[in-house]
């Protein structure tokens, strides 16, 4: 018996997702009176390979030879070694949502995504997820021996424990159907996905040479910027910023709104973060009654003040 | 070269999300459906794809006979035909055990899925298609370049994105940037005429083997009230997100 979770880096350092997915698989485990095992393919170096301990991974498996992008030698790893796994977790990236499904079809093992809560059972295994772009949570069983679970962004946290996991290293032969060819990553930037604070704006800021003071403000909050869906479809920001039920679902701490009228498609993404606050000139903006906090203002005139206030806070 | 495109028919990104009988049954009454938003993306890929290099573009939905008109919607864009899998799946194992059944039997060069559908998503038909098939899957895929037998690939990866190149055949789950919104067709009355001809096959199947049972749903909880600040006080926002909030 054992948990088995999955881990993912970027040059080398494991990311916060990680850590909250191995958080999550000890918890689980705990419930299980089991072990959780890491698994790593993205030759991180011993040192980084021990910080899973620290969220409770008891050992890792550290595996070369395996592309990120190459989902089909990823299933055979996770497949070879996963005999004796009840419960293998995959945080929310794009990576995991590509190899996950496959190997739910090898090992004919049900797959839960958008998860929330550690099981409320465990035979069968019972969770809550999200549902319907997040306007609804669901209750659902995983009726196979072997279950997969791919954790909602931002919704368990981190948990220590302190753990000294031992590494064990692997060689995996590739059968790797595609090439890859490289990867183009804006490094230093906070990606949506675990952005703590996200600063958004839309189409009320008029146009895409408004945005500095945007960046400007997320850059002294640590935010990650991001956009409504007509701002990255007039080309006013790049597509990947674009959030909502149509673009990327985020979960931050606070979610800073402007000059955004708060449609459904919108809110569909984004009511799941903890704190949200509206900056709008229309004091009938939809926005205003999902958030938690608003100024009706003109955001030309509010943001900068923002600005000027946070920096006396920091 | 031929395309079979998997569509998923969900509720309008509008529609109001209730359940009827305790929470058990999602309430489809005065719901409109329509085509998955990243399946018309791939769709509309797969009209380009086809006038670019010739061939033959087939969708293909698991559902019962409720699915049709969005079907007959696809073909108004522009699918040649479409098939019809009778029978309603109970996860994204039992979806995905019929696509492939259905294109073992009947191979496709190119097969595109969503990267997720609206309204379950599970984000989890493509892949499991893929391994079923044996075929490789890139999912998040945001640009698609196909000349010959080979195709050159980008999908999103957190934080920017990764080139591939493979060879066909093979699974894409599709998202914005295969076209771009602006491509996206509205179907005209040209359109929709022909769809009433063209062939729409209705598939039997039997044996709907789910691995996964919802038990219920609920809504989330609603918010308190918002908190209006002065917009000539901006500093007491601040400080309500310092000290109240605790989130900055
Ligand atoms: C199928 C479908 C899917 C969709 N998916 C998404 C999605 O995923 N994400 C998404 O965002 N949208 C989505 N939409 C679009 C959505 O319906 C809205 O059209 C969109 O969210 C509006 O963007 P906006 O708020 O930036 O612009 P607008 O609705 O034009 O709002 C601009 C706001 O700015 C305010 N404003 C104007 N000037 C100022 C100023 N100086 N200072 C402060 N405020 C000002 C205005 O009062 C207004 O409220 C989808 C639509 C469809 C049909
Ligand atoms: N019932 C269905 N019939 C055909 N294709 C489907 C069906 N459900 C899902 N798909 C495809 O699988 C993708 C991912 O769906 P899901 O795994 O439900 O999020 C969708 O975008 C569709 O392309």
């Amino acid at each position: 018996m054992s948990v088995l979770v999955y881990t993912e880096s970027w040059e080398g350092n494991f990311r916060k997702s990680t850590y909250e997915a191995v958080s999550y698989a000890s918890e689980t485990a705990k419930l299980l009176g089991t072990d959780v095992i890491a698994i790593a393919f993205g030759n991180e170096s011993d040192h980084e390979l021990k910080t899973l301990g620290n969220y409770g991974a008891n050992k890792v498996l550290a595996a070369s030879g395996v592309e990120k992008g190459d989902s089909k030698t990823a299933t055979h790893l996770f497949t070879t070694n996963t005999s004796d796994a009840n419960i293998i977790i995959f945080a929310n990236t794009y990576t995991s949502k590509m190899i996950a499904p496959r190997l739910a079809a090898k090992l004919k093992a049900g797959i839960a995504s958008n998860v929330i809560t550690v099981p409320s059972s465990t035979s069968p295994i019972q969770i809550k997820r999200k549902s319907f772009s997040s306007k609804a949570l669901e209750d659902i069983t995983i009726n196979t021996e072997q279950a997969i679970i791919i954790l909602a962004p931002n919704a368990f946290g981190l948990v220590e424990s302190g753990n000294d996991c031992k590494i064990e290293k692997i060689k995996v032969n590739s059968n790797a159907s595609v090439t890859i060819n490289g990867q183009e990553v804006a490094s230093g930037k906070i990606s949506l996905a675990e952005a703590e604070i996200i600063v958004s704006a839309g189409r009320g800021l008029k146009g895409p040479e408004n945005w500095k003071m945007i960046e400007e403000l997320a850059d002294l909050l640590g935010a990650a910027t991001a956009c409504s869906k007509p701002v990255s479809d007039i080309g006013w920001r790049p597509h990947g910023e674009h959030v909502g039920q149509t673009g990327k679902a985020v979960a931050p701490n606070l979610y800073i709104a402007v000059g955004i009228s708060g449609a459904i498609q919108h809110l569909a993404g984004v009511n799941s973060s903890k704190i949200m606050v509206a900056i709008n000139t229309d004091p009938e903006a939809p926005f205003f009654k999902a958030a938690d906090y608003g100024i009706v203002g003109d955001a030309f005139e509010v943001v900068p003040k923002l600005i000027e206030e946070i920096k006396k806070l920091k | 070269m031929n395309i079979v495109v998997c569509i998923s028919s969900v509720p309008d990104t509008t529609a109001k999300i209730n359940f009827t009988d305790n929470g058990k049954e999602f309430d489809a009454d005065g719901v409109q459906f329509v085509i998955n938003p990243y399946d018309e993306f791939g769709l509309t890929k797969a009209m380009m794809l086809k006038e670019k290099n010739g061939g033959k573009v087939t969708i293909i939905t698991v559902g019962d006979a409720t699915v049709e008109p969005v079907m007959r919607k696809a073909l108004a864009i522009g699918a040649d035909e479409a098939i019809r899998i009778n029978i309603s799946a109970k996860d994204s194992y039992s979806t995905a055990t019929k696509l492939a059944n259905y294109l073992n039997d009947n191979p496709a060069d190119l097969i595109i899925t969503g990267k997720e559908s609206s309204d379950y998503n599970g984000g989890a038909v493509g892949g499991m298609l893929a391994e079923m098939l044996d075929l490789p899957f890139i999912n998040a895929c945001n640009g698609l370049d196909i000349s010959e037998n080979t195709a050159k690939i980008t999908r999103e990866i957190d934080g920017g994105k990764e080139n591939i190149s493979a060879n066909l055949p093979f699974v894409i789950g599709g998202q914005k940037g295969l076209v771009q919104e602006s491509e996206l067709r509205i179907p005209n009355m040209r359109g929709i005429m022909q769809a009433r001809t063209k062939p729409l096959q209705v598939v039997e199947s039997s044996n709907n083997e789910n691995l996964t049972t919802s038990i219920s749903f609920e809504k989330p909880e609603k918010k308190g009230a918002c908190k209006l600040v002065d917009a000539d006080n901006v500093a007491e926002l601040v400080s309500l997100l310092h000290n109240e909030a605790k989130v900055i």
